[in-house]
């Protein structure tokens, strides 16, 4: 096999080739207004990418284009070298919370096994195979204890958490994350940080919209300033710094 | 207690009424959870007032009222209402909840208003409140006809139905042909509305159409229990109902079947180990 990347293959260990998502003048318009102008950009798993612009920057909009909720007027994505057309199963977005209804008669379990639907389909029997993979998500996102709680008997935190479950056992590559942060309390930010480390480590790759400036540097090796325009992409390091930030958010 | 049982023995239609009655129960109670996991109670019960105009003017066009006309009928006019409320909404400053208000009581008020010029006889109460005792073989077989395919196709359907229910835009993403699940479950939701119009009448059908599953989410977070308990309790009121009304003889079968509900519910919220009043209360007292 040809090792088509540039860098070394250090950052996440579960394959001998980089897996590159593409995206190529990506644009989504809502009712005559540009909300994504011709985004490009390319990464590739093992990577923790923050989105970072001001309020109706198209952070969110982003994500939703990845994940196919909204339609794109033009450009393309491709993952792994293919073009992914309207969804892709190893696509998992992750909404915002104030989009969840919260009272859904729907356990940390429950929701987990809806990430099998790309596997199983409408009718194909839910094997124990599937359970299995349930059962490693929870396990990785330390849900066990949670596992049969109703989604809004959770903490913060855990929510988030039982929302990655999903993610992880539909056995997804790339999640895309709507501030995910949001309303945590320091502690499950830490754990959460260190959940979503880990996860990449194996090999995801991690796009997640994000806030707060002082914690980015923490969490996310990658970031992409955008306002409708890429403003800026690179190493989280390197392009992070209060000079840039006051530029983004200037108007 | 003997006389009632000799009764039922002895009274054949009462036997159809009581077989007729738990089997719109089931169907009704189990597609509740639905109509509960949508939260679409108040759209159900524009819809099902709607159909009282609808069938009225099938029986207009065609001069007779069968299962079929009463089903195009009722759909016919749901889908004038609805479509209506929204082109109303979206060209000026009404709301679509106060438009749709609006239109299904005067659409309603229509259908009462046709009802003695119509063709076939029919008391304006049993349009409004059932008349499960008059039932007929051929009605009890489309109950079962219909019952029976709401039940195999929310079965069949259940997953892709769930996720559409819970997050469309997630499920349209996982592959969920979400739009067309959209469309099942509203033409399910017809077909229930005007299974129940015999047993508890439009007047009453939302309330078979809600209360069952709305009673089981005391109880369950699990969605399987939602359905499956809301048609056991949709049948158990049913028949309950019916018999009481074997019993006092001036009360009519449809306002006793929701009077049982209703009772359900209130205890329900007050008891529900789970999710009642008094549990929600002990389990406040606890965290402090």
């Amino acid at each position: 096999m040809v090792d088509h990347s540039q860098n070394n293959h250090d950052c996440c260990d579960h394959h001998s080739a980089h897996h590159e998502l593409e995206i190529k003048g990506l644009c989504v318009s809502y009712k005559g207004l540009m909300a994504l102008d011709h985004v490009s950009l390319a990464t590739s798993c093992g990577n923790r990418l923050a989105l970072v612009g001001p309020n109706g920057a198209g952070k969110s909009t982003l994500l939703k284009a990845i994940a196919g909720l909204v339609k794109r007027s033009c450009g393309t994505i491709h993952w792994r070298g293919t073009s992914v057309k309207k969804w892709s199963r190893e696509f998992a977005y992750l909404p915002q919370r104030e989009e969840i209804d919260w009272n859904f008669p729907v356990t940390v379990r429950g929701l987990a096994e809806m990430g099998r639907y790309p596997h199983t389909g409408m009718f194909k029997k839910f094997s124990k195979a599937d359970a299995e993979v349930v059962d490693n998500a929870i396990e990785s996102l330390e849900l066990e204890n949670l596992q049969h709680k109703q989604i809004r008997e959770l903490s913060g935190g855990q929510q988030q958490r039982a929302f990655l479950a999903r993610a992880i056992s539909q056995e997804a590559h790339v999640l895309l994350l709507d501030e995910p942060f949001t309303g945590l309390d320091p502690n499950a930010s830490e754990l959460l940080s260190k959940l979503i480390h880990k996860l990449s480590s194996q090999g995801r790759l991690i796009m997640a919209s994000h806030h707060d400036m002082n914690t980015v540097k923490d969490i996310f090796n990658q970031t992409l300033m955008i306002k409708q325009q890429v403003v800026n992409f690179g190493d989280t390091a390197e392009l992070v710094n209060p000079q840039k930030i006051k530029e983004l958010f200037s108007t | 207690m003997r006389e009632l049982y000799q009764f039922i023995l002895e009274n054949f239609f009462f036997q159809q009424a009581l077989i007729a009655g738990a089997v719109i129960g089931f169907s009704n109670g189990f597609f509740s959870g639905f109509v509960n996991l949508r939260k679409q109670s108040l759209s159900v019960s524009a819809l099902s007032h709607t159909m009282l105009p609808g069938i009225a003017l099938a029986i207009w066009i065609t001069g007779e009222l069968t299962q079929l006309n009463a089903f195009l009928g009722a759909i016919f006019a749901a889908l004038l209402v609805g479509i209506g409320s929204l082109l109303v909404s979206r060209n000026s400053r009404v709301p679509q909840g106060t438009a749709l208000a609006i239109l299904y009581t005067s659409t309603f008020a229509a259908g009462v208003a046709a009802l003695p010029f119509l063709p076939v006889k029919t008391e304006l109460e049993h349009w409004l409140f059932g008349n499960i005792l008059t039932v007929s073989q051929a009605d009890l077989y489309t109950v079962f006809i219909v019952g029976g395919l709401t039940l195999v196709l929310s079965t069949l359907f259940m997953r892709p139905l769930i996720l559409t229910l819970f997050e469309a835009n997630v499920a349209a993403a996982q592959g969920v042909p979400t739009r067309a699940m959209q469309y099942l479950s509203v033409l399910m939701l017809i077909l229930m509305l005007v299974s129940s119009l015999q047993s508890v009448g439009c007047a009453l059908s939302v309330g078979l159409l809600v209360a069952p599953a709305a009673i089981m989410l005391f109880y369950t977070n699990n969605t399987t229990a939602l359905f499956w308990g809301g048609g056991i309790i949709g049948a158990t009121a049913s028949v309950s109902g019916i018999l009481l009304s074997g019993v006092i003889e001036q009360l009519s079968p449809g306002p006793s079947i929701l009077m049982i509900l209703g009772t359900l519910f209130i205890l329900s919220f007050i008891f529900s180990p789970l999710y009642g009043l008094l549990s929600l209360k002990k389990k406040m007292k606890h965290s402090h």
